[in-house]
């Protein structure tokens, strides 16, 4: 074992992120830790990093008691944290990414070649394809999460711990991932890995650790267990496995689409999956329709009446939502209470004139609130301080209160949990049900299989297949790949 | 005790306003007369009534460094009017339209040339500036009619008139940051821009509308003060917008928008401006008083952050 912890704690305030902690750690060993949002992953590898202190119980590092005060301490005996790829500073190179911090100094000067040059050896060695001049700024979050490995494989570590490497890649960015992190592996280093897509687990760790409301409640080899199993310990209940919806008659048509490369109908009662690569042009349809990009020439009826779509505050007019892939940085106003959030998009319907009535305000979040179980303690919370699944169901509250007959649904499940996401899907049939039409993006595969009612494969900014519901991966894969 | 600490971190401006009042009264005689809280109100209506608007502003994610200028302006203007035959309310009507006018210039280039509050208002603070001078000829208008002194100085009853106007328009904005549609726009652009746009929000048209607010309450200030001097000075309000702007940060506002209040606003110039006629009444050296302003500002702030941090984690 390099690491062994046994009975960690740790309190914020009156709340207690781990209770009983623990986690052994071989070398050349991939070792992952799951368990729901706020079961305490995160805070368990900041402990070993060292950018939290314990409160008690056992750390070892190879086999000698430690306790860290600092992250250069942990450091500092070979230990690295691979962020995730927000980390990184945009405007610098890969190479000053990499030596951020650590700058080698000749005389008084930065040794520019010698960052390069180390840089460029690392990239060599683990066949990386960058290059170490190129801006960070304009790669790929694939790519920036290469830079992050960089960052962390400088000064031979002996243990790295992945905090979601692939939450933000698409199915075939992270097999290179995988790639990456088996090579480490044969290097003997040891590695921790964090993350909620459990589909990968099977072809990657060799070892799993479940954490549930702060202890490991459950430590075993990958290859004895069974993702049903392991979903059981996440969430400390039987959860219905797979979540399959029945198909809907289709009603009237909602939209219509005709644009260059992207042409489709989308009726009432419809969840329309759209599959493909990170850059096949997924998100850029979602935003197109919500008039975030401007359109190309071309046409998009809303109903059966053609729009002119230029401004968000168009698309919404004309009847369009979209839930956004990214909660913080375009799906709320996190600083503001979960109620102001959820009147957004519709204050109209809570104003006498120009005034904002409170009560009604109040009784509408309320009711949304209970409707769609968010878990706040009370409407007034701010949104930042909830989860990312509950964070989501805020979002969509929103929408459903505006009550638009499209919604847009652009990586509906990122960064959410198990018990979360069938939430999730169960409002987006719900929503479909109440005659709404629903065009749903996302990089999950099984998750589009399970929820949508057809698959539109884009490839290269286009829409290269229509698949029905009965399809495989395989052949979703295929389109969007390959092509015929 | 985390509840009651936390309460006082809460209502810190508030009590140290009161704890500055208790000890003024003490340490001077002359402190606690209606001349002195008179001339404390009359001298600190011009930058709260002006801080008011700034309040809208920063809550909106936004900064307006042009506000000094655009004071210097509107009082030109207005007394122009004046000397040059116009009653006393339309000048007055005339210093606030041309506040309003460079208040809707700042918004419009901020939202339509999508270019940084700050660099906009940077240069409109030095182009306000230099057209108060070149149509004043850079001379002060003086010649005013007498019953223009009202506004600045007269009383109604016992109470100065400034502080009426100062009460009713802190009142108007409380109202609207806290129960329109402007004020919960203005939160939620100034918490975050991209979720209001993607909301639907029209935030460049309320963007605008901010700004102009902004420039109007300036302008109302303006005359204000042209008042009170009985002239219109082109170089009236030189620096004012940094009093101002530390106005709303005492009272906790957030330069990275989405915070701040008009009460907080308030006791934030009321704290700056009892400090400074504190130290003048104890006879402490001018030179000094700025230091001790300067480091108030980062003692309120610095104290803010700390209680904000203390109850996100």
């Amino acid at each position: 074992m390099i690491l062994e912890l046994s009975s960690i704690r740790k309190r914020f305030g009156g709340v207690h992120a781990l209770r009983d902690g623990s986690l052994s750690v071989r070398p050349g060993q991939v070792h992952a830790l799951i368990g729901e949002n706020g079961a305490g992953k995160s805070t368990l590898v900041k402990i070993v990093a060292g950018m939290l202190r314990r409160d008690g119980g056992d750390m070892r590092w190879k086999g000698r008691s430690v306790d860290f005060h600092r992250s250069a301490e942990a450091h500092a005996v070979g230990i690295r944290m691979v962020h995730q790829e927000s980390l990184l500073a945009p405007h610098l190179t890969v190479a000053e990414n990499v030596f951020l911090g650590r700058e080698p100094l000749k005389s008084a000067f930065l040794d520019e070649a010698a960052m390069a040059h180390k840089t460029a050896s690392i990239l060599e060695e683990h066949r990386f394809p960058l290059q170490a001049d190129w801006k960070v700024a304009k790669l790929a979050p694939a790519h920036k999460q290469i830079v992050e490995i960089c960052r962390a494989l400088h000064g031979d570590p002996s243990l790295l711990m992945f905090d979601e490497p692939t939450s933000s890649l698409s199915d075939a960015e992270a097999t290179e991932v995988f790639r990456i992190v088996r090579q480490l592996r044969e290097k003997g280093i040891g590695i921790v890995y964090i993350t909620h897509r459990l589909a990968e687990l099977q072809e990657i760790a060799d070892q799993i650790t479940i954490l549930r409301d702060g202890e490991t409640v459950h430590s075993c080899p990958a290859s004895e267990t069974t993702t049903q199993e392991i979903v059981r310990h996440m969430v400390g209940r039987n959860v219905a496995a797979v979540y399959f919806r029945d198909k809907q008659p289709p009603g009237e048509e909602r939209l219509k689409v005709d644009l260059p490369g992207v042409a489709f109908e989308l009726r009432a009662g419809e969840i329309l999956g759209v599959a493909g690569l990170v850059g096949a042009g997924r998100t850029k349809v979602c935003e197109t329709l919500f008039g975030i990009t401007p359109a190309p020439p071309g046409s998009i009826s809303v109903n059966g009446e053609p729009c002119d779509i230029r401004s968000p505050l168009d698309a919404v007019e004309a009847g369009i939502a979209l839930v956004t892939e990214d909660r913080q940085e375009t799906g709320l106003a996190v600083r503001l209470p979960v109620r102001t959030n959820i009147t957004l998009a519709n204050l109209d319907a809570v104003c006498a004139g120009s005034v904002v009535h409170s009560g009604r305000e109040r009784r509408v979040a309320e009711d949304y609130r209970k409707r769609l179980q968010i878990r706040a303690d009370a409407t007034e919370q701010s949104a930042r301080q909830l989860s990312g699944g509950n964070q989501q169901k805020v979002v969509i509250a929103k929408w459903l209160f505006r009550d638009t007959n499209v919604v847009l649904f652009d990586e509906p499940t990122r960064g959410i949990d198990v018990g979360a996401k069938a939430e999730v899907f169960a409002l987006m049939d719900k929503m479909a049900r109440e005659g709404k039409a629903i065009l749903m993006v996302s990089s999950e595969l099984p998750e589009l299989l399970q929820v949508a009612d057809r698959i539109l494969v884009m490839r290269e900014g286009s829409m290269v297949a229509e698949l029905p519901r009965e399809t495989t991966q395989q052949e979703i894969m295929h389109h969007a790949a390959v092509g015929h | 005790m985390r509840l009651g600490s936390g309460v006082l971190q809460k209502f810190l401006p508030f009590i140290s306003l009161a704890l500055l009042f208790v000890i003024l009264s003490i340490a001077s005689p002359y402190f606690l007369t209606t001349t002195n809280l008179a001339s404390v109100i009359r001298q600190t209506a011009v930058i709260n009534i002006m801080a008011l608007g700034m309040t809208l502003v920063i809550v909106s994610g936004g900064i307006d460094l042009s506000v000094g200028s655009i004071l210097a302006f509107s009082g030109v203007i207005g007394t122009m009017t004046m000397v040059n035959g116009g009653s006393v309310p339309l000048g007055i009507a005339a210093g606030i339209a041309g506040g309003t006018l460079w208040g809707c210039a700042n918004g419009l280039m901020v939202s339509k040339l999508r270019l940084p509050p700050f660099i906009v208002t940077l240069g409109t603070l030095g182009i306000v500036r230099g057209l108060t001078l070149v149509i004043s000829g850079g001379l002060p208008v003086v010649g005013l009619p007498k019953a223009h002194g009202f506004l600045g100085e007269g009383t109604v009853g016992p109470v100065p008139f400034v502080l009426l106007i100062l009460v009713g328009c802190a009142i108007v904005t409380h109202f609207a940051m806290r129960s329109t549609k402007l004020g919960r726009y203005t939160y939620a652009i100034g918490s975050n821009e991209a979720a209001a746009v993607y909301a639907g929000i029209p935030v460049a048209r309320y963007k605008v509308a901010i700004y102009a607010i902004c420039g109007m309450l300036t302008g109302l200030a303006g005359m204000i003060e042209t008042s009170r001097l009985m002239t219109g000075q082109p170089t009236a309000g030189v620096s004012y917008e940094l009093q101002v702007i530390a106005a709303v940060v005492i009272g906790g506002g957030s330069l990275a928008g989405g915070e701040g209040t008009v009460i907080g606003t308030l006791i934030g110039a009321f704290i700056m401006g009892l400090l400074s006629n504190g130290s003048d009444l104890l006879g402490v050296n001018p030179y000094w008083q700025q230091v001790i302003i300067g480091a108030v500002i980062i003692l309120a702030v610095a104290l803010d952050e700390a209680r904000k941090r203390r109850f996100s984690t």
